[in-house]
């Protein structure tokens, strides 16, 4: 039957690794036969890349310290699933997968990585991913689609997908965005995309610049040492005005169409500061103490670097000054360190991920710094931080879990260890994309632009805002009823199942396959998987009550499939 | 034979009828951003920080903005804590301290007011279709460890629910969820955690929902015109007859989502188009509650994540306070007409017992008849009291 090729196969790749492990185990139960020969079996894997034996070390020491038994290995097939999803944002398609299945090499997983990173052919989904990602990260989900916005959220993707497709090195990207100056909407002249990071949260003294910078790069929450001294922050409320005065050279000037109050464009300019009272030379700031006391606040960066007090921007320009003690703090670093592995793993070392400090200790304190280490001296390449954490065995293991690791539930308010995969619903934008490469609708050619308004015309339905002046926003793509409404009836689950002619359904439909195998081939295109017994069976009725419409049945299986918690779950 | 049938279901309409009115129900009217309390239920004129309305007298024992004439006339049902005092004014931190009795915990979500009110009154409502936990034109907070079950089901102010209609016929449906199922099932006896199950639980109420009657209190379009207009044809109006209508179709908790209260500059003009709105809409609900004698079951609570600073700005606006503001209630046997507590002669500071979130919340469940002494376990295992032990507000119900 069908299982028995991916039997052999796994049976296959066991015999090839065998040297190796004969080796490590050798080694690891001379270090622990004496204590405990049952933990000797739980040895961490070697690894050629030494970054991800590194990490797969220290992930095993936490095993090892909370007596945890990690999951097996996954299924190749979820595997590489979850590889498809977390680094280009979608599921593989059926062919895909096929290739990765058929790679009989020992190194095929990084051969599949590297083909998603670093193969042409992927580029553009790469960067789309990322850019998704990062578009929400740095301006929201609604960022942009407001009226009147400062955002250009077009020019916003545009300059992290050129940024992204370019894989160009975080630290540059890190300066690009915290001291950009230009105009934010493409076509324009002066055109900067990189402005719309900063472009409408320059209101109010730029406290929301001031939050936001320091959280999203340093993974420091300054935001409630604005009004008060938080008792459980180290940060003090003279710390956030003193990053704040960073940004006090920076102003958003607006652009109207002609007799309208709607935006053409904004620029992001810097201008010299004159202080509060006036006196460039000395250009301070002042906030008010609880006690109702003033304080004066000039430049001083989070480690207490201060750069000078003068407005001038012939001096000093603030912001420019601040990209650089940013990118060259090791904050930084560990920030994207603990990012990149939430994204990945479901949980970062510390939760939440941009709140990291003293008093939230994270669950991996030195593998957090050491990838901190190593992403900076391997010239902060993204694919490469990514290409170590997606071979990591932590990322490898199976979300099934087992009598020794259940307990392993950050759910619970547990610190995670990685003993098991975290299951985790996908992304609104990864429903999308993966429906779109499922049904191949992607093949039907429009302009990236137009995709991509298309896809955010739909995304908008989800996006529901809380009415404050900080923009922030919650999203009904969470699991609850309106996200299975969409997925019931919705139009674009319409528009996957619909039998028309030259669809994917109707494609399959019209095959030379047997039934059988186009229920298998649903199967496989949607979950990665073959279907059970009991779940052919159940695709029989459904034909059956379709009185033999083999087309009307596909429908049925494929709504099953795109509506179950497997197919919506990375797992 | 459709007769006996008819009868059947008008029976069965009339018990839940009747059901409903035994039950309590809840009203937030969620301000969004932090409203200036100072500005709006606890004047301070001649001190430096009033400032440009005048406080005009009610039907109760208290005065009010002069930009609320409507809910002047209905302030003998509403009582105004003005002794309110917390300490969380961040936004994300104060909207979820307000709707939890909870300060934000790392490890731990802890229920909204609605997921918890839901929770407790749901066991009484059976017969309950739709969601027992609605938000009209807001995100609300979660439902934290009670799971998503219990999570806000939030709907535009129109009442429309986005992808009903499920354009196949039901026999169709229903064999589809049964391959659906067999998916579903299989995935949970894997022993992947909750998320798996937690999804199936809300497959079945999203088909339960789909297929009921009881949708049609969301059709807000349908109220009478001369109806929708006492509340205002805006957002917020129409939000607050479709709190009511839920309210009488038996949903126990409805959060109505009105926001841009985060005046940190031009806050006089803003609240003068503000106002009125809000004070049309408020009042239209709590007048049209009492005239269908749900006002006794139906506790009404107004309030934002914070208030605004006695201190006017550069910009004048005002920014962020917690340490002495007010929130609003009335309805569900609470005592109306009175002001509770008071701030000093400038608002700066409470001069009275303090009040906070949690005791709000124990006074509000005391309302519903939810007892106080019910505990929650966490997801850890930490036992969670009912508005974490928050203590009821002796003021209201005396």
């Amino acid at each position: 039957m069908n299982a028995s090729p991916f039997y052999k196969m796994t049976q296959r790749a066991v015999v090839e690794r065998a040297p190796l492990a004969f080796f490590v185990i050798g080694s690891w139960l001379w270090l622990f036969s004496i204590h405990s020969p049952v933990q000797a079996a739980q040895r961490p894997d070697d690894h050629p890349i030494p970054q991800v034996a590194a990490i797969n070390q220290k992930i095993w020491q936490s095993w090892q310290d909370h007596k945890l038994t990690p999951s097996a290995v996954a299924k190749e097939s979820e595997w590489c699933r979850r590889v498809y999803l977390d680094l280009i944002g979608r599921i593989p398609t059926i062919d895909e997968l096929k290739i990765f299945e058929k790679d009989r090499q020992k190194d095929r997983k990084l051969n599949l990585v590297n083909t998603l990173l670093y193969n042409d052919g992927y580029t553009e989904e790469y960067a789309r991913n990322w850019t998704t990602i990062w578009t929400n990260v740095l301006i929201g989900r609604n960022g942009g689609n407001e009226n009147r916005s400062l955002t250009s959220r077009q020019g916003m993707q545009k300059y992290l997908r050129d940024s992204f497709a370019r894989n160009k090195s975080y630290d540059q990207m890190v300066l690009e965005l915290i001291s950009a100056e230009g105009v934010n909407t493409p076509g324009m002249k002066n055109f900067n995309g990189a402005v719309n990071f900063l472009a409408n949260k320059l209101t109010e003294n730029a406290t929301l610049a001031t939050a936001q910078t320091t959280e999203i790069f340093l993974g420091m929450q300054v935001q409630c040492t604005q009004c008060h001294n938080h008792p459980f922050n180290e940060w003090k409320q003279a710390k956030f005005w003193e990053m704040n005065a960073f940004f006090r050279q920076t102003v958003a000037l607006r652009r109207f169409k002609r007799d309208s109050r709607d935006i053409q464009f904004v620029e992001l300019a810097n201008q010299d500061f004159a202080g509060e009272s006036g006196q460039a030379q000395e250009a301070e700031l002042y906030y008010e103490l609880r006690n109702g006391l003033l304080k004066v606040a000039y430049p001083v960066f989070v480690d207490g670097t201060a750069i000078g007090s003068s407005g001038y921007l012939r001096d000093i320009n603030r912001r420019l000054e601040l990209a650089q003690l940013v990118v060259s703090s090791p904050y930084m670093p560990q920030a994207i360190a603990n990012r990149m592995w939430a994204h990945f793993l479901g949980y970062g070392f510390t939760k939440p991920v941009n709140d990291m400090g003293p008093h939230n200790t994270a669950s991996h304190p030195e593998l957090l710094v050491y990838l901190g280490q190593e992403f900076r001296s391997n010239s902060f390449d993204l694919k490469q931080l990514i290409q170590w954490i997606v071979l990591s065995k932590p990322y490898s293991l199976s979300s099934q879990m087992n009598r020794n690791n259940f307990q392993d539930d950050p759910e619970l308010g547990e610190q995670p260890k990685f003993s098991h995969f975290y299951l985790r619903q996908m992304r609104a934008e990864e429903l999308y994309e993966s429906l779109l490469v499922a049904t191949r609708a992607h093949k039907i050619q429009r302009s990236y632009q137009e995709q991509e308004e298309t896809k955010n015309r739909w995304l908008r339905q989800f996006t529901i805002a809380f009415g404050t002046d900080e923009g922030d926003e919650t999203t009904t793509f969470n699991g609850t009823i309106p996200q299975a409404l969409m997925l019931f009836n919705g139009d674009l689950i319409e528009r996957a199942t619909s039998a028309d002619e030259g669809g994917f359904l109707n494609s399959v439909a019209t095959s030379k396959l047997t039934d059988a195998q186009k229920i298998q081939y649903l199967y496989r295109a949607g979950l990665a998987r073959r279907p059970s017994g009991r779940e052919i069976g159940a695709a029989n009725q459904l034909l059956a009550a379709r009185l033999g419409n083999t087309t009307a049945a596909l429908q049925d299986v494929w709504w099953a499939i795109l509506n179950s918690n497997e197919f919506i779950l990375n797992h | 034979m459709t007769l006996p049938a008819l009868t059947f279901g008008t029976s069965v309409k009339a018990h839940a009828a009747d059901l409903k009115r035994r039950n309590k129900s809840a009203i937030m009217l969620w301000m969004g951003g932090g409203p200036s309390t100072i500005d709006i239920w606890d004047l301070k004129p001649g001190a430096a920080t009033s400032g440009s309305f005048a406080p005009i007298s009610t039907s109760g024992d208290l005065q009010i903005c002069e930009h609320l004439p409507m809910m002047a006339q209905q302030m003998h049902h509403m009582a105004v804590i003005r002794s309110m005092s917390t300490r969380e004014a961040d936004h994300q931190r104060g909207r979820y301290y307000m709707h939890t009795g909870y300060v934000p915990d790392r490890n731990i979500q802890h229920p909204s007011y609605g997921s918890v009110v839901a929770h407790e009154l749901t066991g009484t409502q059976t017969e309950l279709e739709i969601p027992p936990f609605v938000t009209v034109g807001g995100g609300s907070v979660g439902p934290g460890f009670l799971g998503m079950a219990w999570a806000p089901f939030t709907v535009s102010s129109d009442g429309k629910v986005r992808n009903l209609d499920h354009k196949i016929d039901s026999d169709r449906l229903l064999q589809r969820m049964a391959a659906l199922n067999l998916i579903e099932s299989n995935f949970n006896r894997q022993n992947r955690g909750s998320a798996g199950k937690e999804h199936e639980k809300i497959l079945q109420k999203t088909l339960t929902l789909m297929t009921s009657e009881q949708l049609n209190a969301f059709q807000v379009r349908q109220e009478p015109q001369a109806i929708q207009d006492t509340y205002g044809t805006n957002g917020f109006g129409r939000g607050c007859l479709l709190a009511r209508r839920l309210v009488e179709a038996g949903v126990p908790f409805v959060e109505v989502d009105l926001g841009g209260w985060d005046n940190h500059a031009n806050i006089f003009p803003t609240l003068e188009t503000k106002l009125p709105m809000m004070d049309q809409a408020m009042s239209a609900l709590v007048v049209d509650l009492e005239q269908r004698g749900l006002l006794q079951d139906t506790a009404i609570i107004w309030m934002g994540e914070f208030s605004r600073t006695p201190r006017i700005n550069g910009n004048t606006g005002r920014d962020h306070w917690a340490r002495s503001w007010s929130v609003v209630v009335g309805g569900g046997g609470m005592k109306g007409g009175v002001a509770i507590g008071e701030t000093n002669h400038d608002g700066t500071r409470v001069e009275t017992e303090p009040y906070t979130s949690q005791d709000v919340m124990a006074s509000i469940c005391q309302a519903l008849g939810i007892s106080l002494q019910t505990v929650f376990t966490s997801n850890n295992g930490r036992p969670m009291k009912i508005a974490n032990g928050g203590k009821v507000i002796k003021e209201l119900f005396s």
